[in-house]
């Protein structure tokens, strides 16, 4: 769904208040029940991820980080069972997640003596069992579970809905007969950027050529959109022409301004396409018309 | 004649002049505005203008008004004229100054050929020595007189033109710049009417026309659009006042010396002498495009003159085939990558590669920027984008990607620069149209209207500076800026071999026709074809040498001309080295072979790059003299092997060549060179490029589109003039590119297939489009020879039937029934357009099919077989259209006066229909049936319909739960064992599909499961009764509806890990310490549970007893209480004895509420 840039706006600052969970995830949907779940997770996130990149130094400075390991070690002691940590995040406004990476790290230095590989420390995170400390496995896995920015179930979701949104693209596509090359394939081709799917006959989308199509599963707002557009849809343009990005969440419809110079968005797959269409042109000629009534 | 206004000149008037000179209006220097062509205070040959300025420079003197004065801008207006400005012209030049051209800010205005051995000469008053010797190479001694006297006369006029009593106004008034004041242009300024029955010493002007035409047409002049730009300001001069014609008379004709009188003083003389020299030089001025005739046809003063030249303007109207250029489709601007040439395999290493991805990227990032804001004025080049650039280029050095960069650069080059309308959209462009289009009355309102309103659109003369149009300024601008000797060289060998090539190409000639391309109708179809070929061959080679010329000289690029120390010190370093390009030996070879008309015009491109130390470089030098030879030779009116338009152009672009200031002027005077390359003889039976008729309006205009310039100039007479006249009532014939059966609501829709098929060739291998151009071009010519062959013939045979029959009549009349059978023939012959069309539809595809790889995808295919139906029926009936009806009637001409001449005798009149001639195959288009991608291996359940709920769907739904079971929570937010129940089916469904799963999202949610059990054993996620209390652990039959029990949901969990896919799920974590002290913490019930999950497990074959004796055996060796492992011992051991006695097996009794869950037990 499009969203102009002042509704978006509007949402946006209304998250700002907001913990990354479901809780608050429900009164965001309350307040907004006009717009699509999926749309409002997706800008959520995207706001979320734009304030933690503003905090996050704040909460890794050393002192804090170890403030917080005491804080958490004194509030086990004396509520073994509470969430204690969750409560710790959303405290100081960091995303669960985070908090459970910044205290599992140093419990694993206080247990090792030394800094845990990451390989270990995401695989805890990933399945806190592993962690000895069963009251800390429990915490930990009460911020991953409830965060719902960051967190490897997150992560997994992200990559599920980016892929399912690949296959719906490819499935639209087969539906139209047009036929194209996948990211694979032209990997394999040696192509050094790939858009997710390059046409092989181009065609006409609201009377504007493409050649590519990038899909995204996420809200287009103008920070995702300017990075995408510098690190990707430029490079696609650069190689392959113009083309169309499918924002599947929605996007802000302001941004949709270079379709004259080559980049085309869309919040779903388009109806108005337009393909060469040889048969039809040979039928105009009039003496073939003529010809047909003789 | 002259007005006051006009003899200004700025005091600070500095002698050199120049194209190079501003144009504008540069207050400082005064010199703002007077013309141009040639640049400066020294006009051509005629001392006439010339002189006339060195004599104003020095004395300033002013002539009385009413005199016509060829230096005053007002008279032989610059013409930029709308508006000429009278406060800012200046007496000297009768040419606009170009605009300073940012583009060779270095170069200095220079004088022109003409003017220079005539320097000294003008200096002294009077001074009208006969050059002997320095004009003049093999010219007739008489010509040389002649040519002589008319520069004495030119002189004289000019000097007696400014040393009239000064008039009161002020000379010199450089304040007066950019003040407009009254303009001439409005009609009520301009009283003067010039009459032939004013026309004095007319014998004399008839013979200084002659002598002046001579020049012309012998190419004595360096330049002969300069000329004729000279006569059509003549033409279009004004006279601000009327005067008494009896005073100027008695002026004038007071002087009895014959080299005395000022012939040109009033625009009656002027017109009348423009007349002539017109009506003399009528076949070159025919050759201008349509426009610019138009405006001559009904120019007033044309007509009044010579009403015969008036029609034979009109009549050569018609036959003028100058077209709207087609509009170029421009919505490709980026270099498609090329597997071939620029994948992994192409690169030294990753390094370079990954570095070249990215330098690709910055590359039009930079360009992207500069289309945004090079037009706006406080944008700098080198400031905005030369860090970035400079970045880059040292990236590419370090990476060795110089030659990737290179190909890229000239590849985007070509692709943005080489159509014929590279200049970008400019003010101008509308502009030309709309003059064409627009009638005299209109024309000259809006004149006005746009005086006030803008700038004037400047004329700047037929000799504008080399410049670098549109993306053309881009790409120079970036080769500055780089400023990479690397990249440079790069570019040089690239441009240097392409350019060789291109000028190697073979253009066939058609065998038939090798005459003057005068009367070429539209010729044969690969005539055209050729014509096009050789077209776009010439633009690109021209676009590359122009380039290649820029880099070259771009070392040696002064802003001054260096002094004459320097000159000799430089060539004697320079002429030791080897030139980029040996120009010499590629001029006298395609001299010898007879392809000058392809290697001169580009040639002409990269010298007019030349430093100023260049020309003096015996390479360059010799070249340009061979070049002068050559110009020489090429008199248009001589009958020779070589067309018209051909030498038009050469002839066109030499001209411009000899005007560029860095060519040193006295080239064109010296005799140094004689020898010119002897041309082949057609040894290899081949006649070479030159003798076939290649170029037409279109390419020379292309070239040259200085040539616009003429109908600038008139058209700025017309919104002088023509308006207060009442205007001219004319009729409009729009021209149109457009197909005739298109209708307009379709053309955006045609528009849109042509470009789509342009962008479908953008990402394919280029052989690609030269195979389907290839087939097309060859079918379409197939089927034009086809139809002449099968249609033509039978239509003739079936016209002789006819006129046999006819004949037989009483009362026949033989041309009469020519006439009428002629009419039903060509009737009939617009079926060939049908009948094209099924040839081109049915042969290309088996061509298309052969030829391209047998790789290539089916959609491609289809695609490019379409593509080429269209295209070669497009080319078979374009021709055909155009040509069938004249091709009929010719055959039948010659048949119908065989018949005629053989007999005579009447036979039975008998009517018979010409259309039967054919059957012809009707065939089936080509089904559009790309081949279905293969989608990735899936196995999905046979007549799975992929409409099971996402994964994601389901992840984020889990994930809800599991949030719930870890709390914090609320008790309505638990979920019941019915809601979870249909959680799992749909978990089942989406693992059932594999359509949209990938082998992490499936890992995932096999996770979730697990840990969903391990929460529902542990009693952590309790089930919310359907009455809101909790469900118990006592199993209920679900066959009963009510709410399932959690043993029915571990069961269903069992299932769905025992369902193929269960080796996935990390059943391992029911057994991790957390999990079994939540278990062992709980009451019974969820031991119970547990319990019953793991001996399902094991019943179904999930997990080996082995495996969960080893899970235990690990438990074991954690700090779990001794009573809990103990009791896990015995359960061990219970399974491990499948269903002994022990106190597991009263747990197992108690668990198995119905026989489902015994089925499948061991």
């Amino acid at each position: 769904m499009k969203l102009s840039r002042s509704e978006y706006k509007e949402i946006a600052r209304w998250t700002d208040q907001l913990r990354p969970t479901r809780q608050c995830m429900k009164m965001l949907r309350d307040r907004f029940p006009h717009h699509s779940q999926s749309t409002l997770l997706s800008i959520f996130s995207l706001e979320y991820q734009k304030r933690t990149k503003r905090t996050i130094s704040r909460h890794h400075a050393p002192d804090v980080m170890e403030r917080y390991y005491q804080r958490y070690l004194n509030e086990t002691r004396v509520r073994p069972t509470d969430p204690v940590l969750l409560e710790l995040a959303n405290e100081v406004d960091l995303s669960p997640a985070l908090m459970a990476r910044i205290i599992l790290d140093r419990f694993l230095k206080d247990q090792g003596g030394e800094m845990p590989s990451k390989t270990i420390l995401n695989s805890m995170l990933k399945e806190p069992s592993l962690i000895a400390d069963q009251i800390l496995a429990t915490n930990i896995y009460q911020c991953t579970i409830n965060d719902c920015c960051y967190g490897p179930l997150v992560d997994c979701i992200k990559h599920a809905v980016g892929q399912e949104h690949e296959v719906l693209l490819r499935d639209k596509l087969m539906e139209r007969n047009l036929s194209f090359l996948d990211e694979n394939q032209l990997r394999t081709m040696g192509y050094d950027k790939t858009p997710d799917i390059i046409l092989e006959v181009p065609v006409a989308v609201e009377g504007h050529i493409i050649h590519w199509i990038e899909s995204k599963a996420s809200f287009g707002d103008d920070h995702s959109h300017r990075t995408y557009l510098n690190e990707q849809f430029w490079s696609y343009w650069n190689r392959f022409g113009p083309g169309l990005v499918i924002y599947w969440y929605g996007f802000i419809e302001e941004l949709d301004c270079q379709r004259d110079r080559g980049i085309l968005l869309k919040d779903c797959f388009p109806t108005d396409i337009v393909t060469l269409c040889h048969a039809s042109q040979q039928e105009h000629t009039p003496e073939s018309q003529k010809k047909d009534k003789e | 004649m002259v007005s006051p206004t006009e003899l200004q000149h700025s005091p600070s008037f500095q002698p050199h002049k120049g194209r190079r000179k501003s144009g504008g209006n540069t207050p400082g220097g005064g010199q703002a505005r007077h013309g141009g062509g040639r640049g400066g205070p020294h006009t051509e040959d005629p001392g006439w203008r010339r002189s006339a300025r060195g004599r104003i420079s020095e004395q300033v003197s002013l002539s009385a008004p009413a005199h016509l004065n060829f230096n005053n801008l007002e008279d032989f207006p610059p013409v930029g004229s709308s508006p000429i400005l009278p406060g800012t012209s200046k007496p000297s030049r009768r040419i606009n100054p170009t605009p300073v051209s940012a583009d060779r800010p270095n170069s200095k205005p220079k004088t022109c050929f003409t003017s220079t051995p005539l320097q000294k000469v003008s200096s002294p008053p009077l001074g009208v020595e006969p050059l002997e010797g320095t004009v003049t190479v093999g010219s007739p001694m008489s010509l040389k007189e002649e040519r002589e006297l008319l520069k004495r006369e030119k002189t004289k006029l000019a000097q007696q033109a400014v040393s009239l009593p000064p008039c009161s106004l002020d000379p010199c008034t450089p304040t007066k710049t950019g003040v407009r004041t009254e303009s001439k242009v409005t009609p009520d300024s301009q009283t003067t009417c010039p009459e032939p029955s004013k026309v004095t010493f007319s014998s004399e002007l008839d013979i200084l026309a002659e002598l002046y035409c001579t020049c012309i047409s012998e190419n004595l002049v360096p330049n002969l659009f300069l000329e004729l730009f000279f006569v059509m300001q003549l033409l279009t001069s004004r006279s601000p006042h009327t005067h008494d014609g009896e005073e100027q008379l008695s002026m004038c004709s007071g002087n009895s010396d014959v080299l005395e009188r000022c012939y040109l003083r009033q625009v009656h003389n002027c017109v009348y002498f423009a007349v002539k020299v017109l009506e003399n030089q009528f076949q070159l001025v025919a050759h201008l495009d349509k426009c610019t005739l138009r405006l001559l046809a009904e120019n007033e003063r044309v007509a009044s003159f010579s009403p015969e030249l008036k029609d034979r303007l009109t009549q050569a109207q018609d036959r003028s085939t100058a077209k709207l250029s087609p509009s170029v489709s421009t919505f490709i601007h980026s270099v498609p990558f090329q597997p071939a040439t620029d994948n992994r395999s192409n690169f030294g290493s990753d390094k370079a590669f990954h570095t070249f991805k990215k330098q690709r990227d910055i590359f039009y990032e930079v360009l992207r920027e500069w289309e945004d804001l090079h037009k706006e004025p406080s944008w700098n080049f080198d400031a905005a984008l030369g860090p970035k650039i400079r970045g880059m280029m040292s990236q590419l050095t370090s990476a060795g990607n110089h030659s990737h960069f290179a190909r890229l650069f000239l590849k985007q080059l070509v692709q943005m620069c080489k159509g014929p309308r590279t200049n970008t959209p400019s003010v101008e462009a509308p502009d030309a149209d709309l003059l064409g289009m627009l009638g005299a009355d209109s024309l000259g309102r809006l004149k006005r209207l746009e005086e006030r309103l803008i700038q004037p659109h400047g004329v700047v003369g037929p000799c504008p500076p080399p410049s670098f149009p549109g993306h053309q300024e881009f790409f120079r601008d970036f080769i500055q800026t780089a400023s990479c000797c690397q990249m440079n060289q790069h570019l040089q060998d690239s441009l240097c071999q392409q350019l060789l090539q291109l000028d190697e190409v073979s253009i066939l000639s058609p065998a038939a026709s090798t005459g003057d391309g005068e009367d070429e109708e539209d010729g044969d179809m690969e005539q055209q074809d050729e014509k096009q070929r050789f077209t776009s061959v010439l633009l690109l080679a021209r676009l590359l040498a122009k380039f290649l010329g820029f880099i070259a000289f771009l070392p040696y690029q002064t802003s001054e001309k260096p002094s004459k120390e320097i000159q000799e010190t430089s060539v004697a370093l320079r002429s030791k080295s080897v030139q980029v390009l040996d120009v010499c030996a590629v001029l006298q070879n395609s001299v010898r072979r007879r392809r000058t008309i392809l290697t001169i015009p580009w040639l002409v491109e990269f010298l007019s790059m030349l430093d100023f130390i260049g020309p003096l470089l015996l390479c360059y030098r010799g070249a340009l003299g061979t070049l002068l030879l050559l110009y020489r030779r090429l008199q248009l009116n001589r009958h020779e092997e070589m067309c018209y338009l051909n030498k038009l152009l050469l002839v066109s672009v030499l001209g411009w060549l000899f005007q560029i200031p860095v060519i040193p002027e006295d080239i064109f005077f010296t005799s140094e060179f004689t020898a010119l390359v002897q041309e082949e003889d057609g040894v290899t039976g081949s006649t070479g490029l030159d003798c076939i008729p290649l170029v037409d309006q279109q390419l020379l205009y292309t070239c040259c589109p200085f040539l616009g310039e003429f109908r600038k100039l008139l058209a700025a007479f017309v919104s002088g003039s023509a308006a207060r006249s009442g205007g001219i009532i004319r009729k409009i014939t729009p021209t149109s590119a457009e197909l005739k059966d298109t209708p307009t609501a379709n053309r955006s829709q045609h528009k849109l297939q042509v470009d789509l098929e342009q962008a479908f060739f953008h990402n394919q291998p280029p052989s690609l489009r030269r195979t389907v151009d290839f087939v097309a071009e060859r079918v379409g010519s197939n089927a034009v020879k086809h139809i002449k062959a099968t249609l033509v013939r039978e239509l003739v045979d079936s016209g002789e039937e006819m006129l046999k029959d006819g004949l037989q009549s009483p009362n026949s009349n033989a041309s009469k029934l020519n006439d009428s059978i002629c009419a039903r023939l060509c009737d009939a012959g617009l079926e060939s357009l049908g009948k094209a069309n099924r040839f081109c539809n049915e042969k290309s595809p088996d061509a298309i099919r052969i030829l391209l790889p047998v790789e290539t995808t089916p959609a491609v295919l289809t695609t490019s077989e379409n593509i080429t139906k269209r295209l070669a029926a497009e080319k078979a009936c374009s021709w055909l259209s155009a040509n069938i009806t004249a091709l009929i009637r010719r055959e039948w001409k010659s048949r119908y006066e065989r018949v005629i001449k053989a007999l005579r005798s009447p036979v039975a009149p008998d009517s018979m229909d010409p259309d039967g001639a054919e059957a012809e195959l009707v065939r089936q288009g080509q089904v559009n049936t790309p081949k279905r991608k293969q989608e990735r291996l899936v196995s999905c359940p046979p007549s799975c319909k992929h409409n099971s709920p996402l994964p994601s769907d389901i992840l984020i739904e889990i994930k809800e739960i599991l949030s719930i079971a870890v709390g914090p929570r609320t008790d309505e937010e638990l979920p019941t064992g019915s809601q979870l129940r249909r959680q799992l089916q749909r978990v089942r469904n989406t693992l059932e599909c594999r359509k949209f799963l990938s082998a992490v999202s499936e890992q995932m949610l096999q996770n979730c499961t697990v840990l969903l059990a391990c929460k529902l054993v542990s009693g952590e996620l309790p089930l919310r009764s359907s009455w809101g209390s909790r469900h118990g652990g006592v199993a209920v039959d679900p066959s009963a509806g009510s709410e399932p029990s959690v043993s029915e949901i571990l069961e269903q969990l069992a299932e769905l890990w025992e369902g193929g896919c269960g080796a996935s799920a990390p059943l391992h974590q029911l057994f991790t310490p957390i999990t079994v002290a939540a278990v062992l913490k709980a009451n019974d019930t969820e031991k119970k549970n547990y319990l019953f999950l793991v001996r399902k497990l094991v019943n179904k074959g999930i997990l080996s007893e082995e495996e969960v004796l080893s899970y235990w055996k690990k438990l074991t060796d954690l700090t779990l209480p001794t009573e809990l492992i103990e009791n896990f011992q015995l359960q061990s051991q219970s399974i491990e004895l499948s269903l002994p006695l022990t106190e597991m097996q009263m747990c197992f009794e108690k668990l198995q509420p119905s026989h489902q869950t015994i089925e499948g037990a061991t």
